[in-house]
């Protein structure tokens, strides 16, 4: 190996001295694997990571890591990991939040996080749960599923963390799963690479309080019938044999299944890049029994940071005039 | 056909100098109002600077339409410029109103209740036209129908003799318009016995690329004089004592230009990048906009989505190494309740600008008011201590800022600034600071491991019980903090009772401990007597004001001003047991009264007031008279 390609970090430099305390089975656990596997191979020293994070399960992720890290208060993470971001524009800045975090009390401080397009990368651990307050529905919890505050089952229509990340103008927005770990190590890279504002969605199992919640898009025996994989520049097929795919039928998807007329051409091919968001949004509306879900980028373009907004805003304009001429104001006189 | 009073102050010849009175005095308080587009900030403007380029000290206020755009003649519709020209001091708008010009019916109506009776009511007679009467909800003529019988009225035909004056000049009829306010500066200056040359010389610099502009205005201010010089019923003329004032360069500050500058010098002298962050509410609204405006390259201001975000985003600022610093008013002060805890047992250091407006909720804003010191001191889950100031000025801002700075990063803490909607409005005269008076605060951070084998200690405190401030980007520092009790030293996450108890204590100690390096609490009196009055933000001038009465006429009675709210000056008990009786007026329903009574069991009366307005000097006199009968 030469010297040039040798990682500055071990997954195991990056790992804190406490306990991790996880219930057992947890998805938890496979995240905070791949994260510390992702990170110690993007060449950035280690003091010069935040994980910063609000309440909840998730937020107790940046205790586990040996990175500089700071536990806010609940939904907060996204505004205060900005203002980490405003003192110290080159540090590396995460946050690791959940669905009760941030989408309950955080869902203003998130959408503000991504239009502003601020360098942050946002992991959102979505078990569709509150996991840490014993078992409550959350924001997005499916209508019927019982919890300690739907005991007769949810009513309430959830929300779809991407749809938002996607209606905030967010410039990357991405799917995975918690026990999918090349596809989540794959995301975490890609997410990891992208200059602005970054969401993940994990779906992440709560084994106590939702177990079995994704089980339709990790059960080997169904799994290809139930997700979509996304590429960028392929069709939108997904099934066993990968003959079935999504096509339009006006500004509906529809699923279909290749033959009998249908062809390759008629499927969606998935664009990423695409300069309004119109595409991906439709993939984040997806949603099972009658749509596969889609893991992978929904979105990923480029433009310019909070951090090159708030400096090119500072250098038009007038120049700032120095401080004495700002005490003395415009209006002074000497007393002699 | 003109009227009586219009042909007395146009065509009456010249009187006799010698029956001319002047009225020599301490002080002069002098109003204009109008309709909010009659550019009465300029002539109050200029007729302050008149006073204070001679080294008087002056207070000014402008009292805003209560509406954005109020349609014009309308009592909502009114603006007015209120100044207290003084010797050496006017912190206090003053308690009577010795001149009122009102330049139409709604104007009159709105500020005549604030004239002192025999005051001088100049008033635009042009303005009261049958349907300008209307609007302002007048039925008869307050000129004619004997309404004014307790006052010096004069109704000076403005619009008419301004036309006049400029009838020659080439302007627009707009430019004609705006010329009036010359006019009544001119008859302003003349009755306050003001040369007119400095305000010739402004017209000029103001307008060198408009000579019309130049011509016109110089002449209508000088008819405006000429008026004064001409109107037989203008038989007194106004003169304030001459006074000393020590060398240097001076100007008018806003109370909300002092914060801002604060903000500014404190950033200069922390030497570390500052981010300031606000949600816009008035009047906190008001200091993002001049933090905007005065652009400084190591200060970022950033408009936040909420309060709570505003002082996040401060927050996670500190927590990276800069300044942090957020301004609210009350209400937004009630959400970053859950954020300063936070800061208080992160122990990070952040300052917080808390504009205080009448509540609760939205209450009136715009309205002073002081109830927000327990919310201040007290409104936090759990025990969570911080430094709370109060600056007792709208110039004394820039002063407290620096403080709360300085203090936030020598003890690792939050701090409030607790101003208030008077303050933030009001401006007073001040003398500019150099750069040499703002000395570096020597904050240092990126502390070396500090326990052996190169680990690091994020909660080890130092003397005064602070922690080092580990900064994101520093090898070796790398420590995780946040929300939930630390472990004593190693800031790992702990729930330990014993240790709980530990850390509580210690943060209490740290705060308590800041009144060490502070200045004792200072009177204004003799040092022991009958009566002490205590009062704390802007209540100060009248406090001072009243005393400085009561002390004129032999009364035992000192006054004390607190600055430092939390932790409270090391004497303060002692000063207290110094006196037989202590009053502490409050504009709210005696918070410092009660804190005084509960943490040194001294029996203090409270005068309270919840109306929105700060107090007159005489209700305090009154209070005191009543206290010492």
């Amino acid at each position: 190996m030469s010297v040039g390609t040798l990682p500055l970090l071990t997954p195991g430099d990056l790992s804190s001295d406490r306990e991790v305390r996880w219930c057992p089975g947890c998805g938890d656990f496979s995240i905070l694997a791949q994260l510390k596997r992702v990170l110690a191979t993007l060449g950035v020293p280690r003091e010069n990571f935040v994980f910063v994070s609000g309440a909840g399960c998730a937020s107790r992720l940046p205790y586990y890591l040996s990175t500089y890290g700071f536990q806010g208060s609940c939904g907060r993470a996204p505004a205060l990991a900005t203002g980490v971001k405003l003192a110290s524009p080159n540090l590396d800045v995460w946050v690791v939040t959940g669905d009760g975090d941030a989408l309950s009390v955080g869902s203003n401080h998130l959408i503000h996080a991504l239009r502003r397009n601020v360098d942050l990368k946002i992991l959102l651990f979505n078990n569709e749960v509150h996991g840490r307050s014993r078992g409550q529905a959350s924001p997005t919890t499916r209508v019927g599923t019982c919890t300690k505050t739907s005991p007769e089952g949810a009513f309430e229509t959830p929300l779809r963390p991407l749809s938002i990340a996607l209606a905030a103008e967010a410039s990357f927005v991405a799917r995975t799963i918690d026990v999918d770990v090349n596809h989540l190590g794959d995301v975490l890279e890609r997410a990891a690479a992208h200059r602005g504002a970054a969401l993940v969605e994990v779906y992440q199992n709560c084994k106590i309080y939702n177990d079995g919640a994704f089980d339709y898009a990790t059960d080997a025996s169904i799994k290809a019938e139930t997700v979509i994989h996304l590429e960028h520049g392929r069709p939108l097929l997904f099934g066993k044999d990968r003959n079935q795919g999504l096509r339009l039928n006006g500004f509906e998807p529809e699923v279909v299944t290749l033959g009998h007329g249908i062809t390759i051409d008629d499927i969606l091919i998935h664009d990423e890049k695409a300069t309004e968001p119109t595409l991906a949004f439709l993939l984040s509306r997806l949603i099972g029994p009658h749509f596969p879900e889609c893991l992978g980028v929904f979105r990923s373009v480029q433009r310019p940071t909070f951090q090159q907004l708030l400096d090119d805003s500072f250098r038009q304009g007038d120049p700032p005039s120095s401080l004495a001429s700002l005490l003395a104001g415009d209006d002074s006189w000497v007393v002699a | 056909m003109p009227s009586k009073q219009q042909r007395l102050a146009k065509d009456s010849a010249p009187k006799a100098a010698s029956r001319v009175v002047v009225d020599e005095r301490d002080d002069l308080v002098v109003r204009f109002a109008g309709d909010a587009g009659d550019g009465v900030n300029l002539i109050g403007e200029r007729f302050t600077a008149s006073y204070t380029a001679q080294g008087n000290a002056a207070f000014t206020c402008f009292d805003a339409p209560a509406e954005i755009r109020a349609p014009a003649g309308t009592l909502a519709g009114v603006g007015a410029f209120h100044v207290h020209i003084g010797g050496t001091q006017a912190l206090t708008q003053g308690d009577s109103l010795q001149i009122l010009f009102a330049l139409n019916p709604a104007a009159l109506r709105a500020h005549l209740a604030d004239l002192e009776p025999g005051g001088l009511l100049i008033v635009n007679s042009d303005a009261f036209l049958p349907e300008e009467l209307e609007k302002a909800g007048y039925t008869t003529n307050p000129l004619t129908d004997g309404a004014l019988v307790k006052f010096r009225a004069v109704g000076v035909p403005m619009n008419q003799l301004n036309r006049e004056a400029i009838a020659r000049v080439k302007v627009s009829p707009r430019e004609a318009e705006r010329c009036r306010n010359f006019f009544i500066l001119g008859l302003a200056l003349w009755l306050c016995d003001r040369p007119p040359e400095p305000t010739v010389k402004w017209i000029r610099e103001t307008y060198a690329r408009n000579p019309g502009m130049i011509e016109a205005g110089t002449r209508t201010l000088k008819a405006g004089w000429q008026c004064g010089e001409a109107c037989a019923e203008l038989s007194t003329r106004f003169r304030i004592r001459k006074v000393h004032v020590p060398a240097g360069r001076y100007r008018q500050v806003l109370g909300i230009d002092a914060l801002a500058l604060g903000v500014l010098a404190a950033a200069h002298q922390a030497g570390l990048p500052t981010v300031f962050t606000a949600f816009p509410a008035p009047p906190a609204s008001d200091l993002l906009h001049r933090m905007c405006e005065w652009k400084q390259p190591n200060v970022k201001v950033i408009q936040a989505e909420d309060d709570l975000a505003a002082l996040n985003l401060a927050l996670g600022a500190s927590f990276g190494g800069a300044v942090g610093v957020t301004a609210t008013t009350g209400p937004g002060l009630a959400l970053q309740t859950e954020t300063l805890g936070l800061a208080v047992i992160s122990e990070l250091p952040c300052v917080v600008i808390a504009i205080q407006r009448a509540g609760p909720a939205d209450g009136m804003p715009g309205k002073a008011e002081q109830a927000d010191l327990w919310q201040a001191l007290h409104g936090r889950n759990g025990e969570s201590p911080l430094i709370v100031l109060a600056p007792r000025s709208s110039a004394d801002g820039f002063a407290t800022v620096r403080e709360a700075s300085r203090l936030a990063l020598r003890y690792m803490t939050p701090v409030i600034v607790l101003t208030d909607t008077t303050l933030a409005r009001n401006a007073e005269t001040w003398r500019v600071p150099l750069l040499p008076d703002l000395p570096p605060f020597g904050v240092a951070h990126g502390v070396p491991p500090n326990r052996g084998a190169g680990s690091f200690l994020p909660y080890q405190r130092n003397e005064r019980l602070a922690r080092p401030w580990a900064v994101p980007g520093t090898p070796g520092l790398e420590h995780r903090t946040g929300g939930l009790e630390k472990e004593e030293l190693t800031g790992n996450v702990s729930y330990d009772p014993q240790n709980h108890q530990r850390m509580v204590e210690q943060r209490a100690r740290k705060i308590a401990g800041v009144a060490d390096e502070l200045p004792l609490l200072e009177v204004n009196g003799p040092p022991k007597g009958n009566l002490l009055v205590v009062g704390w933000g802007s209540t100060s001038g009248a406090i001072c004001a009243a005393v400085k009465r009561g002390q004129e006429q032999g009364l035992s009675v000192a006054s004390a001003h607190l600055r430092y709210l939390n932790p409270l000056p090391r004497n303060v008990g002692e000063v207290l047991r110094n006196y037989r009786r202590i009053l502490v007026p409050e504009l709210n329903t005696g918070q410092l009264c009660s804190l005084l009574r509960a943490t040194f069991l001294v029996d203090a009366v409270s005068l309270s007031k919840v109306q929105g307005q700060p107090f007159l000097v005489r209700e305090i006199d009154r209070k005191i008279q009543e206290l010492l009968q």
